[in-house]
């Protein structure tokens, strides 16, 4: 299973990227997006997809999920979440100001040389 | 007392100089400031008995003992001579900076830190027996000289004269710390002492010669040797005080205390002594010889300071070749390093004395030209009689200081005809030649500089100022020193005993133990010795040359001005600064996409190189979790929506995709019995969404811009090699173990420790509760973020938008 995990990570880090070096603002943000879920479930198949029950304490259980990685990725699930958030306003700011979403149009000028 | 410390008390006392400069008004703070190096130079006298007796005094503060790095002060014969001349010409420097600056219209909060800074720096350059904390010091020189360049930063030769010393002397710092690593290699230690007492061990190594042209590098930048002295002449934008102090008596000697000290190291290399003695030579000639092109009275000063700094360098290359004679004929051979010392004394307190009294000339009448002055020598008789002695000394005649210490030049000189080694009985010949020549010119501008200033008519209208006498504070400092020119002259076995034997012993460690073993004895006459008919040659010829000067000068405008080494400098700084310049405009496009593409090729390349270089690219399919049905349909559920997120035509449809890729990691999460993750997924997953959908209202279409099928291969190539990357990262660090997971512990403990059943929680709110909080705080800062771009307009917008 580690194997397909593997793929599909590759995958979402793929498209991650392909989105995130295009012209328009709002793929970047998709992009971005897709970035995160990729690294959450890289983060779960480094520590192993083993365990047959939650990681909560019951009675006769041994064979517990990690518990670590899904820690982690808890709080970047959240993290990712206000970031995200962050960059559609960004993005909403920024368009209002400038009127286009064009990445090429939005490098700045040489007025600070 | 730990006396290392002391170093730092310079240092330490400039953090209190800004609040002593806005608090007493009244006083000028030079008075507090002059405590400092009166206080330290009466402290260091007390070493100079015992030191004379051959002993040495170390005391040391660890700094990074891991790497056998410290401060560590080492007080013998050389340092003692240097920490004397810092603290003394110091407190001389300050006392004189009273009356030169004026405290209401100065900033002299900032002048006197950076020289506070700069004493600090100086002591620990020849007070270090650590390499590393050597170097440092001695850049701390080059900053705060820099700085005191500077200090008039309003005008534009100061900041170019600033910025020339910085570079080429940090150029040369930077090449001294390469040859420092390469000794220490060599030698296996970072304590100069090591190094010396090993050096026999390593003088066959291939780095010996690379190291020593990288530590000459730095002292000939220092030193200001040819052809790095370019920068002495344009730091004169300096105050003079500053001048006085850094550019000739002290941190232009810090590249001869380099090349005394590393004597011993490298002395037996031909070298070594070819180079030292050679660029010496040159540079004492072609320093007299332009210094009387001059016509700005500090500029005459800078090129004779840079003359007689060579000088003492060519004694210091000659004294190398003490090393390499034994017998009855080594006598004549030691000579050199006495004399190099000893000049070294003499240079500080006339020129110290010499600039005193251009900044007197300038402060009194308001310019340093010296075809505007002349006459001065009735108004300011006190200025000229110190300028007079200064001038004499410097031009090496009786009975002053420095004809002692010529004499002794010329005898070195003399010498190096008889050594028989590297080719010296050839080109030996060569050497009192060049000096005989240089001397000369040294009369002719020594005369020039105190005959046309004090000398002559006065011009009335060409000086800017009605001159007088300059106040008496301003006078003591010059005075001082020019009495202690005379008194050499008449005590100077007292001083070689006292100051130049110990600095002997400790710049030719194996030929001697004791200072009292230095058999030389100075005496103003010697007898109808050739020193004696050189220097009266040089007088005659100097003579004759000073009366004729009008007639010869000419000669200076055979050099055209594009052939100057100071074009080459300009050239050089232009050519840097306009090729970085459009190097970096070539990669820095401003484009987002550039610059993430930079990274993602370093991030592929190097974890790519790393993962096979190091072999750690392994799979192993035995710890593999078995392949599972419904595992299998949510990553094509999941792979199918990232490929609608990529082609999808409308916003709408990419958000749907987007959703569905998020809906499906909590699936996964689901599967892999991650049950929080799961809920939590579910729930960001909704209100993203929502949020998306809310936002997209006031946002454009999905556009591509105009990418063009080759931006999009790119794109997509980079893509598929970071993806590809990826995925044999998660393989290999799935299928490696270096070090037991932290779970273990958890699991374990969860119960006895924090009382909790959900493990998953615990570690959020127990184990790594802080980590919660930050999170917390990560939160609120990216809601501030969002709600002020939101409701907040910058306000120049705004007036320019109600203009519109």
């Amino acid at each position: 299973m580690e194997f397909i995990m593997a793929i599909v990570i590759g995958v979402l880090f793929m498209a991650a990227v392909y989105l995130i070096l295009s012209r328009s603002l709002l793929r970047v943000i998709l992009g971005t997006g897709l970035l995160s879920h990729g690294a959450h479930l890289l983060i779960l198949t480094m520590g192993g997809l083993g365990g047959t029950s939650p990681p909560v304490l019951a009675d006769g259980v041994t064979d517990y999920a990690d518990p670590l990685p899904q820690a982690l990725i808890l709080t970047a699930i959240v993290i990712s979440f206000g970031v995200t958030a962050f960059m559609i306003v960004l993005f909403y700011r920024a368009y209002g100001e400038h009127k286009t979403d064009n990445m090429n149009l939005m490098k700045g000028n040489d007025e600070h040389d | 007392m730990e006396f290392v410390w002391l170093i730092f008390l310079p240092i330490l006392a400039a953090i209190i100089v800004p609040f002593l400069y806005k608090s007493v008004k009244n006083v000028h703070t030079g008075w507090f400031v002059l405590i400092v190096p009166v206080a330290l130079f009466l402290y260091y006298i007390r070493f100079v008995k015992s030191v004379l007796n051959g002993e040495v005094h170390i005391s040391e503060l660890p700094w990074i003992p891991s790497y056998d790095i410290s401060f560590t002060a080492y007080i013998d014969g050389l340092s003692i001579l240097f920490s004397l001349l810092i603290t003394g010409i110091g407190s001389l420097v300050v006392l004189y900076s009273i009356f030169y600056l004026d405290k209401k219209r100065e900033k002299l909060n900032n002048f006197y830190v950076y020289l506070l800074m700069f004493m600090t720096a100086m002591l620990g350059i020849v007070q270090s027996d650590n390499v590393i904390s050597l170097y440092l010091f001695w850049e701390l020189t080059s900053i705060s000289s820099f700085l005191l360049i500077g200090y008039w930063f309003t005008k534009d030769r100061s900041r170019f004269g600033a910025l020339k010393s910085m570079m080429i002397t940090v150029f040369g710092g930077l090449m001294m710390l390469g040859g420092f690593v390469l000794l220490s290699i060599m030698g296996d230690s970072y304590s100069i002492r090591e190094l010396i007492a090993n050096a026999p061990s390593f003088i066959d190594h291939n780095y010996f010669t690379l190291a020593i042209i990288l530590i000459l590098l730095g002292a000939f930048t220092k030193s200001a040797q040819f052809p790095f002295y370019i920068w002495l002449p344009d730091a004169m934008e300096a105050p003079t005080p500053v001048s006085a102090y850094l550019h000739s008596a002290t941190m232009v000697k810090a590249g001869l205390y380099l090349v005394a000290r590393f004597t011993p190291v490298f002395a037996s290399s031909e070298v070594w002594i070819w180079l030292v003695t050679g660029i010496g030579l040159l540079t004492l000639f072609w320093g007299s010889f332009f210094a009387v092109k001059q016509t700005d009275l500090k500029a005459i000063l800078a090129f004779s300071t840079v003359s007689q700094l060579g000088l003492i360098m060519s004694l210091f290359g000659a004294s190398a070749v003490a090393y390499h004679v034994s017998g009855e004929n080594a006598a004549i051979f030691k000579v050199a390093a006495f004399a190099g010392i000893f000049h070294l004394i003499n240079h500080a307190m006339f020129k110290g004395s010499l600039f005193m009294v251009a900044g007197i000339v300038d402060h009194e009448t308001g310019t340093r030209d010296i075809r505007k002055l002349g006459g001065l020598m009735s108004i300011m008789p006190i200025s000229f009689t110190v300028a007079f002695i200064g001038s004499m000394s410097m031009a090496g005649l009786p009975p002053f200081g420095g004809f002692l210490s010529k004499e002794l030049f010329l005898t070195s000189m003399l010498s190096l005809n008889q050594f028989d080694l590297f080719n010296f009985n050839t080109w030996g010949i060569l050497f009192p030649v060049i000096a005989w020549i240089a001397s000369v010119f040294t009369f002719v501008y020594s005369f020039y500089f105190v005959f046309k200033t004090f000398g002559g008519k006065r011009a009335h209208n060409a000086i800017p100022k009605e001159p007088k006498e300059a106040p008496i504070g301003m006078l003591l400092s010059p005075v001082i020193l020019a009495i202690t020119v005379v008194a050499i002259f008449f005590i100077p076995n007292m001083v070689a005993k006292a100051f130049v034997k110990p600095a002997v012993v400790a710049m030719q460690t194996g030929l001697y133990t004791n200072p009292s073993d230095v058999d030389i004895h100075v005496s103003a006459w010697h007898g109808w010795q050739p020193e004696l008919q050189m220097t009266l040659g040089i007088i005659v010829v100097g003579l004759v040359l000073f009366a004729t000067m009008s007639c010869w000068q000419k000669i200076y405008r055979v050099q055209p001005e594009k052939l100057s080494l100071n074009t080459l400098y300009n050239g050089m700084m232009t050519f840097s600064e306009k090729g970085m310049n459009r190097l970096s405009r070539l990669y820095m496009t401003g484009l987002l996409r550039s610059y993430l593409m930079y990274m993602f090729i370093s991030i592929v390349a190097i974890t790519i190189i790393a993962l096979f270089m190091q072999d750690a690219f392994k799979v192993d399919f035995s710890s593999f979790a078995p392949v599972n049905a419904y595992g299998l349909m949510t990553a094509i559920i999941l792979i199918i929506s990232v490929i609608m997120v990529i082609v999808a035509k409308t916003r709408l449809a990419a958000i749907i995709a987007l959703g569905g890729v998020g809906y499906s990691v909590a699936l996964f999460f689901v599967i892999y019995k991650a049950p929080d993750l799961a809920l939590t997924q579910l729930v960001i997953e909704t209100v993203s969404v929502a949020l998306f959908l809310l936002a997209f209202r006031y946002l454009p279409e999905v556009k591509r811009h105009g990418e063009t099928k080759g931006i999009r291969v790119g794109n997509f190539l980079i893509a598929a090699a970071v993806g590809i990357t990826v995925t044999l990262v998660a393989l290999s660090a799935h299928s490696q173990k270096l070090i037991p997971s932290i779970s273990q512990y958890y699991k374990d403990t969860v119960f006895t420790e924090a009382a909790g059943g959900n493990i998953v929680n615990v570690i959020l709110v127990d184990y790594r509760g802080f980590d919660t909080l930050f999170e917390i705080a990560v939160l609120a800062i990216a809601a501030i973020g969002v709600y002020s771009m939101i409701k907040l307009r910058l306000s120049r917008k705004e007036k320019s938008d109600e203009s519109e």
